[in-house]
């Protein structure tokens, strides 16, 4: 019964919360009160502390005051008979668990044991969750891409039972932590003994060997309130409402479990995530303070994923092709290393190439895949490289040309989500790996064309009505195509690059974030992508023709009002309504007035620094000092969620060489900092931009990280190769 | 031979009534056999506001022909005695009322030392509702200056509305302005509706009635929320406490005192002064052991919700307790105190003191109560009864029985324990009513009376109800009747109640019988009922909720007042023993169908407790079926699941609500 579970989160706590005393004690002893410690790359201190209670933890004296809220958390355990109520006093005991276990991590930072590292295998685990990585996995978190997390605490009876455990997880595309063990025995360990690729590319994330290393997820999760959420720190209520309506997390608990589990629990309860057992544990059924049971238990491990997936109030509707390997966006990040490769195609080993063509209804069999070439068959079964062209021919009554690139982009996710199938580059830089794994299971070059024909036809079911895939083998075949497709693809970014805003009259909105910041909108234009880099307008376009009521509405832009800044009033009377009134009017062009809101998934900050006159420019991942003084991290804290911030935004790297880049502000010419990784990257395309702005050495003059991580060494730099921020208007 | 009338339902004071009978010693249990109510009065036909009268209103077809002598029908006169009740009822609660704001005024302004500001958070939670701007600088007994002043404004308000008003789901405000019943200030709609009851001023029964419900709800959402608030501010606001309950608590080597009547002040100084080690001492120069408090009627539940003081039990039993013989004081203030006391007094060595300048009885010793010398006086009184102990004779009936009970249910501790300090809410509740866990709740509560078994309805009622899956919240007389059978306990819910209701008082830890506090505190009754309809899922206003009172064993005037403000909030309710308004079908219906339609409540009078159970269950079926919840069958629940894919998820409404926690 519940009085159990209290009891035992009760006692967890306060075993904790001392522990945590006692650690704390003896470091402050050795580094004083006033020794600063931050988790790595996060602006956001110690993250449940922060959130729940505003305060700031930054040394270890500030950890000792917080471990004071966490002492008046705890309450007595209820007694044997005539018990006071129990569920608000194990509820309030597990907040005190996140709180003193974030401590004792942080601790163990301090103390050089994290993140931990295995000492059989070697085997060292994620520790700490970054904001990067958060902020990496934006967009996934909001388009269906990563629909839950799971958080498994302990071991499976067997080797066999974890991996199929975890595999069902990876079907369903949901992202798995793992932490604690039974006996020294855990699901890492098991998947590792088994060979199964972990991190965060195949979504299986090792956190730490012990109960407490699930609050790295937990963590994780209540930064998706700060950061997507707006939510302000100490708006606990908000917090958890967020994490209850749409962090879709639970945790599955393999093997008995201790106090430490329960009141780990608790915790997780408090956030809204239940916990679903192995063992015959007791139950808690109600309502209410998760949405739906708090702790369930299902002694099948095949059905254990299912319930739990049930029990959290989780759609996940899965489109699987035909194919003899699993299949799912978590084997999108799967690597197939040299020696576990069977066959390879393209890279720069034999010709290769993929192309979406528009055809007519009449001219394609729905559903047909042939392959072309020779002994095919006999080549595929001595493996090691072949030459290979894949033809994907579309028809559909609401097909347009323009489409073709969208869907042809697809098919890396097509092939690449198939395990034991690796795929990289597009059009006719394609590279792809086929596994011996995959081989051993009965992957063909068929299932090359059957996975095509399927994804697309499932990803577009609204614009396309038939789709015929042709795969060809022979060198001849591929070489001969692959002109063919040439001589497409410059047509088409010859049309590409004359689609400019001037050019539509219909802009799109991008509203998938609103599942995690509701009051953002992106508004995407011909010349500027979303911030996520993810969607573009045609992009945009092709979704709103799938799905009409979907994520991506068309904005009739309307009359231009400002044309240096690039205010519509379409644009204005769409936001007001979908923003819910956060945002009531928007240039698209500018960043010091009315600027573009961010949820939090950019890739790039872009943000002013007064003295240069011009502004800077730091991606995702890059973990080091800015010339403005702050972080990536802690810039990105303060553009989320949903608000106008003059002066910073957050944008998608390739908007940089867009023409209507700050416009409004004198366009890339105001770059005065940039990251090298950035600089890199985008050479090519800013250097012609660069050309056409008349400053064909901007790039040049730009500085990166190399030369300036400050304001004062930034003007030095700027000054002396004469960059042309310093003559132009001031921003301010 | 004479079949054996069983007098309460309460076994240990049945057994001290028989014990009283061999002893040639009479109490409301034998009076009430003896005196029969009479017959006119007892229906509301009977007139006597003027002196031409009094009239009655009897006869064939009195309904339509019975005449006063001024000309007046019988519905106006059953429905004006009604309102003559309610407001009385009103009167009782609002001065209690009264009396508790000018305390918190006191200590406000330093003019006692003996109480100070308890519960901060309250008061904050309490200034924030009356919109007074407090910064962090203010210091608190500021604060407290501001809200006290602010609701002593209430009591003489000429127009508007009350403070509290708005703390109703606006829909129920609405209803209530639609219909003219929003109450402006507690003293003028109390000396206005004495003013239509005058001879020959408001006739119509219709217009009677709604005054009836407008100076009720200056009772419930004035007076009675404003005490319940300023008592919590002052003493705490109630979180669980394990306490005892029956005559068993009285101790034969120690000082017996018990607290009787309703205003708590003078009770908690009390508590304090027992505890002095002096105190003690002086006891033990008498020869007692120590000093031993005991709770009576609804001072002891005040210091039973705030203090775990165990509690002797309920109206009816007062008489019994002494005739234990084991009491050498008890002190009483004011409503519901017996005047029997003093003669029965006579035949122990009792002390019965009375406190208040508005209560004295003839014979009774009297002390009277000063809230600027409260511990001194509270010195005073427990000296006196330390002087009493060595009068102590052998008389008497000792009693061992007593039950433990689990009490201290407040607004605030209940949202608390549904989701701890984070996570306070209302929402598991809604959600297991609307999941059909939790069939429907009722407020048990009101008088027990000798005219019935006492105690027996209420302990009936309260048996049948959880076993039907309804929560139980429960006040007053009634939560003596519970505790006094050892119903208030976790044990309760896993031995008695039905199979979902026992599914969420497991997860939660609690008794399927909530202990809310006095009858003054059937206001929070009102707040949490609200707090249901802010938190979504169910009714959007306090009409409609499966939701009904009960108070089975009613006697005083208190209980009018509290049934009326009921059903104008929009709770039916059902009231046990013969109506006060039988004599007139017309005021029945307006009661019963006309307030139902305006206002979703409604007064009935039902004296079979079968009855009372089965129109409960029908009112909240009914409400369930309106509210399209699932149809309730026991043992058949859970949530319908929506599983969300992203799109739905993106939908999702995007306001949470605010919220004050208890810690």
């Amino acid at each position: 019964m519940s009085k159990l579970i209290a009891s035992a989160a009760i006692k967890g706590a306060h075993t904790l919360v001392k522990k945590a005393e006692d650690m704390l004690q003896k470091v402050i002893v050795e580094k004083g009160e006033d020794f600063a410690f931050e988790f790595p790359d996060t602006a956001f201190y110690l993250p449940m502390i922060y959130a729940m209670t505003t305060f700031p933890v930054k040394t270890l004296g500030d950890m000792r005051v917080a471990l004071g809220m966490a002492k008046e958390l705890l309450h007595e355990e209820p007694e044997e008979h005539l018990w006071k109520p129990y569920l608000g006093e194990a509820l309030d005991s597990g907040m005190a668990t996140l709180f003193a276990e974030e401590i004792i991590l942080a601790l163990k930072y301090i103390n050089g044991l994290e993140p931990a590292k295995d000492t059989e295998t070697g085997y060292v685990y994620n520790g700490f969750i970054t904001d990067t990585i958060q902020r990496n996995l934006g967009i996934q978190l909001v388009d269906g891409t990563m629909p839950g997390f799971a958080v498994i605490i302990g071991a499976a009876p067997n080797d066999e039972t974890a991996v199929n455990i975890v595999r069902k997880l990876q079907g369903k595309n949901i992202l798995t932590f793992l932490s604690g063990h039974v006996n020294g025995n855990s699901v890492t360990k098991q998947l590792l003994r088994k060979g199964v690729e972990l991190g965060w590319d195949t979504r299986i994330v090792p956190l730490g060997p012990d109960t407490e290393h699930a609050l790295y997820a937990a963590d994780w999760a209540i930064r998706a309130s700060l950061i997507y959420g707006g939510k302000k720190p100490g708006d606990y209520k908000e917090h958890l409402k967020y994490q209850k309506d749409r962090v879709f997390a639970f945790a599955v608990v393999l093997g008995e479990l201790d106090d430490i589990i329960w009141t780990t629990g608790a915790g997780a309860i408090n956030m809204g995530f239940p916990a679903i057992c192995d063992t015959d544990v007791p139950v808690i059924h109600p309502t209410g303070v998760c949405i739906y049971e708090e702790v369930e238990k299902e002694l099948d491990h095949n059905k254990i994923v299912q319930k739990a997936i049930e029990v959290r109030g989780l759609k996940i509707i899965v489109e699987k092709p035909p194919i003899p390997v699993a299949y799912g966006p978590a084997f999108e990040g799967e690597r197939i290393r040299k020696e576990d490769m069977f066959l390879e195609f393209g890279g720069t080993r034999t010709p290769s190439f993929e192309w979406v063509r528009m055809r007519g209804m009449e001219d394609i069999e729905d559903g047909k895949v042939v392959v072309v070439g020779n002994n095919w068959q006999e080549r595929y079964e001595k493996g090691g490289e072949m030459p290979l062209g894949i033809v994907v021919d579309v028809a559909g009554r609401k097909m347009q040309k323009d489409f073709e690139p969208v869907i042809e982009r697809k098919i890396h996710s097509n092939i690449n989500e198939a395990q034991g199938v690796w795929h990289m580059g597009q059009r006719d830089i394609n590279w792809m790996r086929i596994s011996h794994n995959a081989k051993k299971e009965g992957f063909t070059l068929e299932h090359l064309g059957i996975i095509n024909a399927t994804m697309t036809h499932h990803r577009f079911r609204a614009i396309v009505d038939k789709v015929q895939v042709t795969i060809y083998t022979d060198g001849s075949d591929v070489l001969r195509l692959m002109e063919e497709a040439r001589s497409v693809y410059k047509e088409r970014d010859q049309r590409l690059g004359g689609l400019v805003d001037e050019a539509v009259d219909i802009f799109y909105s991008c509203l998938l974030c609103q599942s995690f910041a509701p009051s953002h909108v992106c508004v995407i234009s011909p010349e500027r992508l979303g911030l996520c880099g993810a969607y573009s307008w045609l992009d945009c376009k092709a979704a709103f023709e799938i799905d009409p009521t979907g994520g991506n509405q068309p904005i009739i832009k309307g009359e231009l009002l400002d044309e240096r800044y690039g205010r519509y009033t379409g644009i204005d009377e769409y936001l007001k309504k979908a923003s819910g009134g956060a945002v009531e009017t928007l240039n698209l062009y500018t960043i010091m007035e009315n600027p573009m809101t961010s949820c939090g998934c950019f890739e790039c900050i872009i943000a002013i620094i007064p003295e240069a006159n011009g502004v800077m420019i730091v991606q995702r991942g890059h973990t080091e000092m800015t010339p403005v003084g702050m972080k990536f991290s802690t810039l990105a804290g303060s553009v989320g969620g949903g608000t106008q911030n003059p002066g910073f935004m957050g944008i998608g790297r390739n908007f940089i060489v867009s023409k209507k880049f700050l416009h409004g502000d004198g366009g890339i010419k105001r770059i005065v900092w940039m990251t090298k990784n950035l600089k890199e990257s985008l050479k090519e395309a800013f250097e012609k931009r660069a050309e056409e702005e008349g400053v064909p050495d901007l790039l040049d003059k730009i500085a990166d990280e190399t030369v300036a991580e400050d304001s004062e060494k930034l003007l030095e730099f700027l000054t002396s190769v004469g960059h042309p921020a310093l003559e132009m208007e001031p921003m301010l | 031979m004479e079949k054996k009338i069983v007098k309460s339902a309460n076994e240990a004071a049945e057994q001290i009534i028989e014990w009283g009978e061999s002893h040639g010693i009479e109490t409301c249990f034998d009076r009430a056999q003896r005196l029969k109510p009479c017959p006119i009065g007892a229906a509301g036909a009977c007139c006597k506001t003027c002196h031409m009268g009094p009239c009655r209103f009897v006869g064939k077809n009195a309904e339509e022909e019975a005449r006063g002598v001024c000309g007046a029908t019988l519905p106006t006169v059953a429905s004006r005695n009604l309102l003559r009740m309610a407001i009385a009822g009103s009167a009782a609660h609002t001065d209690h009322a009264r009396d508790m704001a000018f305390i918190l005024l006191a200590v406000a302004n330093g003019e006692t030392s003996d109480f100070r500001i308890t519960d901060v958070r309250k008061l904050y939670k309490v200034a924030g509702i009356l919109d007074i701007e407090f910064g962090n600088g203010m210091a608190v007994n500021d604060v407290a200056r501001d809200v006290a002043l602010r609701l002593i404004k209430d009591f003489g308000r000429q127009k508007g509305e009350l403070n509290y008003i708005k703390r109703a789901p606006n829909k129920t405000q609405e209803r209530w302005k639609k219909w003219g019943i929003t109450p402006r200030g507690i003293d003028r709609e109390i000396t206005e509706a004495m003013h239509r009851t005058h001879m020959g001023v408001d006739h119509a029964p219709d217009n009677l009635l709604l005054s009836a419900l407008r100076v009720s709800l200056a009772d419930g959402w004035g007076g009675s929320m404003i005490s319940t608030d300023i008592t919590d501010i002052l003493f705490g606001t109630p979180r669980p406490v394990k306490a005892e309950a029956g005559f068993g608590i009285f101790k034969e080597d120690e000082v017996n005192i018990v607290v009787h009547g309703h205003e708590p002040s003078l009770a908690e100084m009390i508590v304090d002064v027992v505890n002095e080690p002096e105190m003690i001492a002086y006891a033990k120069s008498k020869g007692a052991k120590g000093i031993n408090l005991g709770g009576m009627c609804c001072t002891a539940n005040e210091v039973l919700m705030r203090h775990g003081i165990p509690t002797a039990g309920g109206f009816t039993n007062q008489e019994l307790a002494i005739m234990t013989g084991l009491i050498d004081a008890i002190t009483v203030d004011v409503q519901c105190i017996m005047p029997a006391l003093v003669e029965l007094s006579r035949k122990f060595h009792t002390k019965v003191i009375t406190t208040s300048y508005k209560a004295k009885i003839p014979g009774a010793v009297h002390i009277e109560y000063d809230e600027h010398r409260a511990k001194e006086i509270a010195r005073e009184i427990v000296k006196f009864a330390i002087d009493n102990y060595p009068n102590r004779k052998a008389e008497g009936i000792h009693i061992n029985q007593k039950f433990p009970v689990i009490a201290g249910f407040s607004h605030e501790y209940i949202e608390y324990m549904q989701g701890g300090r984070w996570r306070a809410s209302f929402r598991p509740l809604n959600d297991a009513i609307m999941a059909g866990r939790i069939r429907g709740v009722v407020g048990l509560a009101g008088c027990d009376n000798p005219r019935v078994p006492s105690q027996g309805l209420h302990r009936f009622l309260a048996v049948e109800l959880i076993k039907n899956d309804v929560l139980i919240l429960s006040t007053g007389c009634g939560s003596h009747a519970c505790g006094t059978a050892g119903y208030l306990i976790p044990e309760m819910a896993l031995e008695n109640a039905g199979p979902g209701l026992r599914e969420v008082c497991e997860a939660i830890g609690v008794p399927p019988i909530l202990h809310l506090g006095s009858c003054v505190d059937n206001s929070r009754i009102l707040t949490i009922v609200s707090a249901m309809a802010a938190e979504g899922g169910l009714s959007d206003e306090i009409g409609g909720m499966p939701v009904v009172g009960i108070a089975p064993e009613w006697m005083s005037e208190k209980a009018i007042s509290i049934g009326c403000y009921l059903a104008a909030s929009g709770v039916p309710v059902i009231f046990g023993g013969e109506s006060p308004v039988s004599a007139s079908e017309e005021v029945t219906k307006i009661m019963t169908e006309v307030w139902f339609e305006r206002f979703k409540g409604a007064l009935h009078f039902e004296p079979d407790p079968e009855k009372i159970l089965s129109l409960t269950l029908e009112y909240i079926d009914r409400a369930r079926e309106a509210l399209k919840l699932r149809k309730y069958e026991p043992g058949k629940f859970g949530a319908e699941r929506v599983l969300l894919d992203m799109a739905a998820r993106r939908e999702l409404e995007k306001a949470a609500k605010p919220h004050i926690g208890i810690y």
